[in-house]
């Protein structure tokens, strides 16, 4: 075991996986601690979707920047990452949302990402199963989507072929020197990284993370039902509302056949026992899109806890307290839904800047300096 | 739509027959949910009025005339909605059952374990091929192996070969002094002692092997024959089906969704039959494999107690112990040999539904982790099948029950939010 | 009494094909009495047949008047029942 890593990573999720892979590859000797199971937590319950969202230009930049990096780490890896590049489909309801969707096409289309505006016509030759008298929508063909529990089990392994190593513990406080195990033993470390989604709050209470639940049905096999990744436009609408439970409609064909069936939306709930009515209600909600979908059979249900920042971006750099237990702390946390879709880009802004290196996009807007109270709250001691 | 009732029994094998019965008079509503087209459970399938055991006859007829017991056939309970209600989804609708007090009989599946060829059409369950049988599965002048362990393979034989299978050997694990010590205990329960000597009668002609198992089902597309491990000498027998089950597990999935104490794979309960969870009772295979005699004493009980007749209920005591001394002689008589850990070769297929295999497996520290990364455990049979596998060939417990308890069309799940 | 004196034979068609079985048989045994007992093809192709037969394993999937994953082992054979087995998937 590393005696003291240049980089302590807590979590291996695919966050976690993802900067342990990077910052091995930038020559750091890195030791990453897990609790549970690799990649088994959040990772484990989205739905892997690797999107562009334009909702703001940080959040664009760093999509749009990761999903670059996914096409490159897939390239020959396909199948491992059960990569399918099936692209997403905005749904628009109404005359409101095509006017959304057309907004959106001018955004991405700014940026250089290719999507195509669809009349209703358009819309239903390319998936029939959709209800009638939709509008129409905004198909994104470079979208795709990976089964994310596979992803970080490779990056872990790029990881450990650069020489990290993976240690299987958790994680009880981070002090100055380091972090203590719940094993009873120590780990000092050069630095500590903090990417274990939710739970950064225990660790860390100073943070603004809250959690956000949500709810994923995947179904049995039915070949061709769909063929892209749909979304409704006005699953914006869900996303952005500051309390309150929510559904939006979200339906994913996945290369087995099956269909994963989102989203719901849950303030404050950080448990994942399964809660009936929010998943009837996403069910129900799914149907109205797809009337068919009330036939298929259903054959699990979960939930997952997404780990939501106050400004919808994740916090990636320097934990900004002065105190000696946070001085050597450095956060990849706080990605909600984006978390497969940013893994990436994550890792490589976190390792630009601990090796003071250029980084590919502006690093301003994800730094949690951005957020001042949690200079001041952080504790004196561990 | 809800419908309510006093007392909801799910399984409508001896156990859930004989609750019902014994809540019958109390005058009480009661409901029987069967996923199955008929009553009768797995070892009266079909029916228990066509049943060769007068028992069930009986039942059946007094169940029958009963008109506050409404029988809900082809029923399956997909999750527990609200407290005291159940999603249950049949072929054409989808409906809550409302209870007071809720009966568990839920029975028990085999214990499928992996070997080469066991995935090839032909090889089915030693139970499996008597369901398909009483189905109308054709084994007249097929020539079957009964394989695996348990007293289960005699009563198999005996009814594949009233079918007119020819039934070409019963190849058992336990060793001889194993199943002679059984043998010799069977006077205690003289019921059971002819049942033994009526099926020895019936199966004479018929070779049974003990310290025997099936090494590999071999066939292309089609299982052709066997090869099997009989004694210290392997002996290969050209066939048409390979019946092959290591005993019963108790199904113990709906106990769990519903918070009932499970330990050692089977549903806790006290004397009066009832679970850790206050109203909800369960009997039969379920709180431990014990076989028909156990499972109608159980359920006498439950069914008693849930209508508060203790007082009767505690007449039945008795007769539960002595059959409970047989349930342990029966566990302790056909244990699995720790060779049969060593069947399946590293490209044995171990989960069925997602094909993935005993090398891909090995390698993982957990049920959950070989889920993730594997799929093990991620299709519709939801780790029935693999999950008896996995726990004996790896020692792995699987996570929390998840619901749906079976897969359930969308519009069931969507219709549990209307209902009242 | 029964409105109807229930048949004592039903006709059903196992993959196009008409089959005459006694009321009361199952889906299962239907396609076995048909002459292929193969229900499914497993995710990477191998030839599948009913296991336990009690609708648990899941082996005896097969597509009934439309409905595609309905469990051969649970389900009784009904006049003019229309059922595909994996191998012979009915072109929709």
């Amino acid at each position: 075991m590393n005696c003291r890593p240049d980089a302590l990573v807590i979590g291996a999720g695919i966050v976690g996986a993802a900067c342990a892979a990077e910052l091995a590859a930038c020559g750091l000797t890195v030791t990453i601690v897990e609790r549970h199971v690799v990649g088994g937590g959040a990772t484990a319950a989205g739905m892997g979707h690797l999107v562009v969202m334009d909702d703001n230009p940080a959040e664009l930049a760093l999509t749009r920047y990761s999903l670059e990096l996914w096409r490159e780490f897939v390239a020959g890896r396909k199948q491992q990452n059960e990569y399918s590049p099936c692209g997403t489909l905005w749904i628009a309801a109404d005359a409101e949302e095509m006017a959304a969707a057309a907004a959106k096409q001018a955004t991405l289309a700014t940026h250089g990402i290719g999507c195509e505006l669809l009349d209703a016509a358009a819309l239903y030759r390319l998936e029939p199963h959709l209800r009638p008298g939709l509008a129409g929508g905004l198909r994104v063909a470079g979208d795709a989507i990976v089964y994310p529990p596979k992803s970080a089990a490779l990056l872990l392994a790029q990881a450990q072929q650069r020489g990290a190593q993976l240690l299987s513990d958790d994680v009880l406080a981070i002090d100055a020197q380091g972090v203590t195990l719940a094993s009873g033993g120590r780990i000092d470390a050069g630095l500590v990284l903090v990417a274990n989604g939710v739970a950064c709050a225990q660790l860390l209470p100073e943070l603004p993370i809250q959690p956000k639940k949500g709810h994923v049905v995947v179904t049995e096999r039915y070949p061709d039902f769909i063929r892209h990744q749909l979304v409704e436009l006005g699953y914006i609408k869900s996303a952005h509302a500051g309390s309150g439970d929510s559904v939006a409609f979200n339906l994913q064909p996945r290369p087995t056949g099956q269909l994963l069936i989102g989203s719901s939306r849950q303030f404050d709930r950080s448990d994942t026992t399964l809660d009936l009515p929010m998943v009837s209600r996403m069910l129900a909600h799914a149907a109205q899109f797809v009337p068919q979908l009330a036939q298929l059979k259903a054959i699990r249900c979960w939930s997952g806890v997404r780990a939501a920042s106050p400004d919808g971006l994740p916090l990636l750099g320097p934990h900004p307290g002065l105190q000696p237990n946070r001085t050597n702390v450095w956060l990849a946390v706080g990605h909600e839904g984006l978390g497969i879709t940013t893994a990436l880009a994550s890792a490589r802004l976190l390792a630009a800047q601990i090796t003071a290196q250029a980084a590919a996009i502006d690093i301003l807007p994800y730094l949690p300096a951005r957020f001042p109270a949690i200079i001041d709250t952080a504790p004196a001691h561990a | 739509m809800k419908q309510q009732f006093e007392i909801v029994i799910i399984g409508a094998g001896p156990a859930g027959l004989a609750a019902a019965h014994a809540v019958a008079a109390s005058g009480a509503a009661i409901a029987v949910i069967d996923d199955n087209p008929h009553a009768g459970g797995q070892i009266w399938r079909g029916g228990p009025q066509h049943s060769s055991d007068a028992r069930a006859a009986q039942l059946w007829s007094a169940l029958s005339q009963a008109n506050n017991v409404r029988f809900f056939n082809g029923a399956k309970v997909l999750l527990p909605s609200a407290p005291g209600a159940l999603l249950v989804e049949t072929p054409d609708a989808a409906f809550t059952l409302g209870y007071r007090k809720l009966i568990l009989a839920t029975g028990a599946r085999e214990r499928l374990l992996p070997f080469p060829g066991w995935t090839l059409p032909g090889v089915t369950g030693a139970g499996g091929i008597q369901a398909l049988a009483k189905g109308g599965y054709p084994v007249a002048g097929k020539r079957i192996v009964v394989a695996g362990s348990g007293p289960l393979l005699l009563a198999v034989a005996a009814t594949l070969k009233q079918r007119g299978a020819q039934v070409l050997a019963i190849v058992e694990q336990a060793p001889l002094h194993q199943v002679a010590r059984f043998a010799l205990a069977l006077p205690a329960t003289p019921a059971k002692l002819l049942q033994a000597l009526r099926l020895r009668a019936e199966l004479a002609g018929i070779p049974y092997h003990m310290h025997s198992h099936v090494l590999r089902a071999e066939g292309d597309e089609h299982l052709t024959q066997v090869l099997l491990q009989i004694g210290a000498k392997q002996q290969s027998i050209a066939c048409d089906y390979l019946a092959c089950g290591f005993g019963l597990l108790p199904n113990t999935e709906t106990a769990g969704a519903l918070g009932c104490t499970i330990a050692d794979g089977a549903v806790q309960v006290d004397r009066w039959q009832q679970t850790s969870v206050a109203d909800v009772y369960c009997a039969g295979e379920g709180t431990g494999i014990g076989g028909v005699d156990l499972a109608l004493a159980e359920g006498r009980i439950a069914g008693l107690a849930a209508v508060g007749d203790l007082a009767q209920a505690a007449r039945h005591v008795a007769g539960r112990r002595r059959w409970q001394g047989f349930a342990a002689r029966l566990a302790r008589a056909f244990a699995l040999r720790e060779e049969l850990r060593q069947l399946a070769d590293p490209d044995t297929i171990v989960c069925r539904c997602e094909d993935v295999r005993h090398r891909d497996l090995q390698q993982h520290a957990s049920w959950r982790s070989a889920k993730l990364h594997t799929r093990c455990g991620m299709g519709p049979c939801q780790g029935r099948i693999c999950g008896g596998a996995t726990d004996f060939l790896y020692g792995w417990s699987q996570d929390s029950v998840r619901v749906p308890l079976t897969p359930a069309r969308i519009g069931s799940l969507i219709a549990a939010d209307s209902q009242e | 009494m029964p409105d109807a004196i229930a048949p004592e034979t039903i006709t059903l068609f196992i993959n196009d094909r008409p089959l005459t079985v006694a009321a009361g048989t199952s889906v299962a045994a239907a396609i076995a009495i048909g002459g292929n007992p193969v229900t499914r093809l497993s995710v990477t192709g191998m030839p599948r047949a009913p296991l336990c037969g009690m609708g648990i394993c899941q082996e005896c999937r097969v597509t009934i008047d439309g409905q595609p994953h309905q469990l051969a082992c649970q389900t009784p054979c009904a006049p003019q029942m229309q059922v595909w087995t994996a191998p012979y998937k009915e072109i929709t």
